[in-house]
Parts: structure tokens; sequence; C-alpha cells
């Protein structure tokens, strides 16, 4: 089953820290294709869809900061109202819960972007639905 | 007013005289202990040669590490028998300290109290509220049958929720407290945001302030924010709890009992007497307890004798306010804290790393900002948070208080080389 690696990066919640990230990322000539912050109290996580997850999480990891890799599922839907609908409704019919997500539109094609419990079933589920689950190049060259 | 006019005003030849007599039952008393025995044989004293007070300086100290290590009752000097109530104190690496009293302890102990409340001009027609906690400390039980042995009417409330503590001041017209100066900034607040003035709607008149050290400052702003007057109380478990000293109607200084405690004030890197009125370390001798009396104890609080006489007459000496510790112990919502005992708890967590930093702001917060470990991190916002409240969680079990956590990067803590700067405590008390 196609799924993609996301970048998660703790970081306090206080000012510079983006700045530090990206920072190290930019060095390691890293290109960021979608991010998403959460913040909770005093920290939050940065989720990061890049270039090469491997050498972000370790050039991250070099300057100290605690970063992991995360599994996704990438699903292309039309771009049109109720496209996004028919994807939930598909998810939510396998009783399938949406954790983090995000989405996108790059080139007029959009990619929503989710955590689930597990990746693998809600990409079969999303395929067999005719919807199409992207590898990691794919998510990486819409 | 006096409670025990007698002793509390005798003169000073005549005091010295039953400090020596106590002193030496004391020790006669403590060769019944094997630490003591052990200590006595150690240095070579024997009791009978106490021929004077300043022979008290040939015994040897006692320590925190001495009760903990003879925990739990290895050293009475009584059978277990005979001990009527047990106390604990608070703040404590591994083990607590256990103290024991006699029936007699417990009523010699009531009658400290009862001189304190006499000498700031309680009587049985005022109503006493206990805002301090009750259980295994001695704010609470010490103090009220101190009070009780005055008459007055005793709410036995402990602290917190102070809309309890509200309803039952102007239910009951609650005329003297006994608090933290941290509470009683926060009830104070309490009443303003309530739209309540102490002064019209509340019957307060005084308020007994300890557990934790507080400035003049501080004193002068509880009197004007409650219209009250504030008598400062020193004490401490292994003397008993409250009422070692206590301010009389001259707030000028706490009499020390003399005639239950002898007072020292050494210098705590090198044990010996500093000059007169000096500041250094409180050291109590306990002479007229029977369960579990303690020689030389150095309290680790710093403070100095105030010399010359009292306009209220008595004859036992002043200290004071305690201006700090001789050691690293905090103490924060009038409960002891060791920066180790976070270390500890910290040690157990694999999540988290060994450092951490102790902020202490505004009357009582308290935040112990510790570092994620990397290898803990899951990405998962959710799971972080789970692990702050866990280590808060944790924290509350072995401090009895419950600080706020904050999760930092690993490795952006300052790290602790031998006296390395632990706690910054910017606290206005």
């Amino acid at each position: 089953m196609n799924t993609v690696k996301l970048v998660a990066v703790f970081a306090e919640n206080r000012p510079g820290q983006a700045a530090r990230v990206t920072e190290i990322l930019a060095r390691a000539n890293i290109n960021i294709r979608c991010i998403t912050v959460a913040s909770s109290g005093t920290f939050g996580v940065m989720k990061l869809l890049v270039n090469d997850p491997d050498l972000a999480c370790q050039a991250l990891q070099h300057e100290g900061f605690a970063a992991t890799l995360t599994e996704v599922i990438a699903v292309e839907m039309p771009d049109k109202p109720g496209a996004l609908h028919s994807v939930a409704q598909c998810l939510a019919a396998q009783k399938i819960n949406l954790a983090n997500t995000s989405g996108f539109v790059a080139n007029n094609r959009a990619i929503l972007v989710i955590e689930v419990h597990d990746p693998a079933q809600a990409g079969e589920v999303l395929k067999k639905q005719g919807f199409h689950v992207l590898t990691q190049k794919e998510a990486l060259t819409v | 007013m006096f409670w025990q006019q007698e002793i509390e005003t005798l003169e000073r030849p005549a005091l010295d005289v039953l400090q020596l007599k106590r002193l030496r039952e004391t020790v006669g008393r403590l060769e019944r202990v094997p630490f003591y025995r052990g200590k006595f044989l150690e240095t070579g004293i024997k009791p009978e040669e106490i021929k004077s007070a300043a022979d008290l300086r040939r015994l040897p100290f006692t320590t925190a590490a001495d009760l903990r290590e003879n925990y739990p009752d290895k050293m009475l000097a009584v059978s277990r028998e005979e001990t009527l109530r047990l106390h604990t104190s608070s703040g404590t690496t591994g083990k607590p300290k256990a103290l024991f009293f006699s029936r007699r302890d417990l009523d010699t102990a009531a009658e400290l109290i009862a001189r304190a409340f006499c000498m700031t001009g309680v009587t049985r027609r005022d109503v006493f509220q206990n805002m301090m906690s009750y259980g295994l400390f001695t704010g609470g039980l010490m103090m009220h049958y101190g009070a009780e042995k005055i008459g007055c009417l005793v709410i036995p409330a402990g602290p917190g929720t102070s809309e309890r503590q509200l309803l039952l001041m102007q239910d009951f017209r609650t005329t003297v407290i006994h608090v933290t100066p941290s509470y009683a900034f926060y009830f104070a607040d309490f009443l303003e945001k309530k739209g309540i003035d102490p002064r019209k709607n509340l019957a307060l008149r005084k308020a007994f302030v300890g557990a934790e050290p507080y400035t003049e400052e501080t004193r002068r702003k509880i009197e004007a924010a409650l219209g009250i007057d504030v008598y400062n109380s020193y004490g401490l478990t292994e003397m008993n709890g409250p009422g070692v000293a206590f301010e009389c109607e001259g707030k000028c200084g706490m009499h020390v009992w003399e005639d239950n405690f002898v007072l020292e004030i050494i210098n705590p890197a090198t044990g010996e007497a500093v000059g007169e009125g000096e500041t250094g370390e409180l050291v109590l001798t306990s002479i007229n307890r029977e369960a579990m009396p303690l020689l030389r104890y150095r309290t680790r609080d710093l403070t100095s004798i105030i010399p010359g006489p009292c306009a209220c007459g008595r004859t036992h000496r002043r200290i004071h306010r305690i201006t700090g510790r001789s050691d690293d112990m905090l103490i924060v919502r009038g409960v002891n804290i060791f920066p180790q005992q976070i270390e500890r708890v910290l040690m157990a967590l694999p999540q988290i790393g060994r450092n951490y930093l102790i902020q202490l702001e505004g009357l009582d917060e308290m935040t112990v900002k510790v570092e994620l470990s990397p290898s803990a991190f899951d990405g998962q916002v959710g799971h972080l948070a789970e692990l702050q409240n866990e280590v808060a969680e944790k924290l509350r079990a072995e401090l009895w208080i419950r600080p706020k956590v904050d999760l930092v990067a690993s490795g952006s803590l300052p790290v602790a080389e031998g006296k390395a700067k632990r706690v910054i405590d910017k606290r206005s008390l």
C-alpha cells in the first residue's frame, strides 16, 4: 500500500523555533512541500512533507531536535465541491477515524494528507472506492 | 495577657537554672536511646558533665539525616505503648521524618500554643478558623488543641476552597485564622473579586501566619488587605510544630519558649556559635519532651537573636523572622520541598531527561521545566500532553503539591554541574 512519510518535529511554543527548524532544513537543501503546526500550551509539533524525509530527520536530530517519521496516507480528489465529502464518507463507512489531517491544492490537484490508526487499511479502502492513493514520490511531485 | 505569667516573665537567672535542669534531665533520658548513647560515647561526654548551658556545645548535633536513618522509631526515648501521636515531616528524599509524642508532650505543645494565643489577645470569646492542613502536618492538630485550651470555638476548616472558608467566616463570625502567607493573599484577592469588604462583612481580627517565610512587607500587605493584625508564627515538626516561637502584641520578633527549647545560632559551615546578634542557623534542643527529645537539632533556618528586653515583659528571647535556609530546601504553599525529590521522580521516567529547572513566581506558582527525550517523541501532540500530565501527577504524589510542568527541548536547560542553579525564585512573599 502506498504510504507517505512526514517528518514530525518537537519544538517549544515560542518565537524563533520555526525559524530554527527551517534554517536547518534549508542548509540541508531540503524542500518543504506541505507543513502543519499543532501547538499545545508550551510546545508544538511541526509536521512536514519534504523531498527527503530521512535526511531531514537526521539533520534536525543532529542539531538536537526531537524528530521522527510519521506514516500517512495521501489521497487525491477532484478539485471541486463534494470531493472531500466523498472521501470523508468513504472512511466513515468503514469506521476509520481521521486523526491529524491537512490538505492542499497544487497545479489544480487536490491532495488530502491523513493520519489514521491503520494507514495500510485506510489506503486499501480508498483504493477500492476508486480514489488514487499516492506514493511518496507522487506526493512530492504534485 | 499571659497564659502562664510566672514562667513567661521568669527572671533570666531563674530561667537559666530551669533550662539547665531540664537539659540535664533530657540528656539523662537520652542515654536510653541507642543513637544518642552512641553519640555520647563517641564524644566522650557524660550527662553529669553538663554543668552549664555552655557545655551544650560539647554535645553532638542532630540532623534531618539522623532522623531519616533512624526511621521509623529508633530514636524513641519511651516504649511504643507510651506514644500517643505520630506526625511526619514533608520535604525529604526517601523516608519521611517521624516524630512521636506522648500524652504529656501533646499537652505541653498545646500549652505553648495557648501562650501564643493568649499573648496576642485571643480569648474564649473568639472564633478560631484553622485554615492549615490537618492530617500528618502539625499545623492542623497542634494548633487545634492549643486553641481549645484557650476555650475559643475552633473550626477545623483545613486549607483551600475559598467559598467554603468565606461561608464559615460569615456564618460563624470567625475572628482569628491560622493560614499560610500565600493563601492569605489568595483569599484577600478572592474577597475583593466578590466585592466583599472584610472590615464591613467579616468579623476577622487576627491572623497567625506561618509555615513558610515571608517579609515584613508581606505582613503589612496582608494586614491592609484583610483589615487585621498579623502575627508571625514559627515552628517545625521536629519541635512540636507551630508554637516554637511566636510574636507578642508588639510584633517585634518571635519569643522562643526557652523553658522548652534551648536556642543556639551557629555558623552552618563551621558549627561554631556566631557572635551576639549575628545571623546564622537556628539550632534547637527540646528540653521538655519525653517521647522523642532531640539534642541540638539543626533546623537549617537562618535567623538571629534580637538583643534586649521586650516591652511585653516576657524574658524569653526573641528571634527575627526567618531570612533563608542553609540548605536548598524550598517551602511552597507551606510544604517543604527538596529539589532532589524532583530529580528522583524524573529519573524514574525514561521519556524525560535528568535536567530540570524550578521556577517560582507570584505567590506560590511553581513550574518545573523538564526535557523531552528525543527517543520518546512519536510525533503525536496528544501524547506529549499526556506525558506532561503524567509528570505533573507523579510530582504531585511525591511533593504533596502539583506543579505546572513545561516540556522543553532536550539540551535546552542549563546542565547541572556541582552547585548549578536549579531554582529561580521570583516570589513576592
